[in-house]
């Protein structure tokens, strides 16, 4: 099953963003935490796209998709034509760091690292698609 | 979307969030404890009962007072997390960075050994 949603650059769409995934992934076995862990690491790399690569511009759009089938991992593909920034690059300071240097940032890439079980980015004519795989209990 | 509701017990400040704190308002939550610790309090709790949802942007916020909170001797103890919300503070491991308590007694408690 294949949901599709699109979405501006702004972050009052982050709540929309999260309604549309807690939709798409009910009704399909998932736990109730496993959605808000998945819910929670788009969220992150939303709002990450949306301030990094689109300023935050409501007139820039990308694409967000899920595919849920049975007994198979949920894939999302975060599709825009931004700059890419590849979570994979980065080396997210320590805890401690995050704290004396009030680095905020860093928080949600680790969010979405220990949640997803792959993140990769690639490309489809001129645009940037972004690859986030989660494995869920049997559904 | 986030209302945060605030409300004082024995010289504690009890801030409230109700509702979802991410990347667009976790400003309030800010401005909320900024202003809490403005007006001179050194206890606070914060009842995270009605708190349905909060991303790195909100708990970015609680970090970012640790220092100030150690510098200024204010202690701030949160309670009362849903299963999911704190699931997210575990993951990060926050549990070891900032106070929490099961239930409003236990954050009393907590917030006035120091």
């Amino acid at each position: 099953m294949k949901y599709k949603y699109k979405v501006g650059c702004s972050l009052e769409n982050l709540q929309g963003i999260r309604d549309f995934i807690r939709t798409s992934l009910k009704n399909h076995g998932i736990s109730e935490l496993e959605i808000s862990e998945m819910v929670l690491a788009l969220d992150e790399m939303c709002s990450n796209l949306m301030i990094h690569a689109h300023d935050c511009n409501p007139n820039e759009l990308f694409d967000l998709e899920i595919a849920i089938d049975k007994n198979k991992p949920v894939v999302f593909e975060i599709i825009d034509d931004g700059s890419v920034f590849d979570i994979n690059q980065f080396n997210e300071p320590s805890m401690d760091n995050l704290i004396h240097e009030k680095r905020k940032g860093g928080l949600g890439i680790r969010l979405v690292k220990s949640i997803m079980d792959s993140v990769e980015y690639g490309k489809s004519g001129n645009k940037n698609i972004c690859r986030l795989v989660k494995r869920v209990q049997a559904n | 979307m986030v209302h945060i509701k605030r409300l004082q017990e024995d010289g504690i400040d009890i801030i409230a969030p109700i509702g979802e704190i991410d990347a667009s308002s976790s400003i309030e939550l800010d401005l909320t404890i900024a202003k809490s610790v403005g007006e001179g309090f050194s206890k606070i709790l914060v009842d995270c009962g009605a708190l349905e949802y909060i991303s790195s942007a909100g708990l970015g916020v609680f970090m970012s007072y640790i220092d100030e909170f150690k510098d200024k001797n204010v202690s701030m103890v949160l309670y009362g997390m849903s299963e999911k919300v704190a699931n997210t503070f575990e993951i990060l491991g926050l549990y070891d960075l900032l106070t929490i308590a099961p239930d409003k007694a236990e954050a009393k408690k907590k917030v006035n050994e120091v």
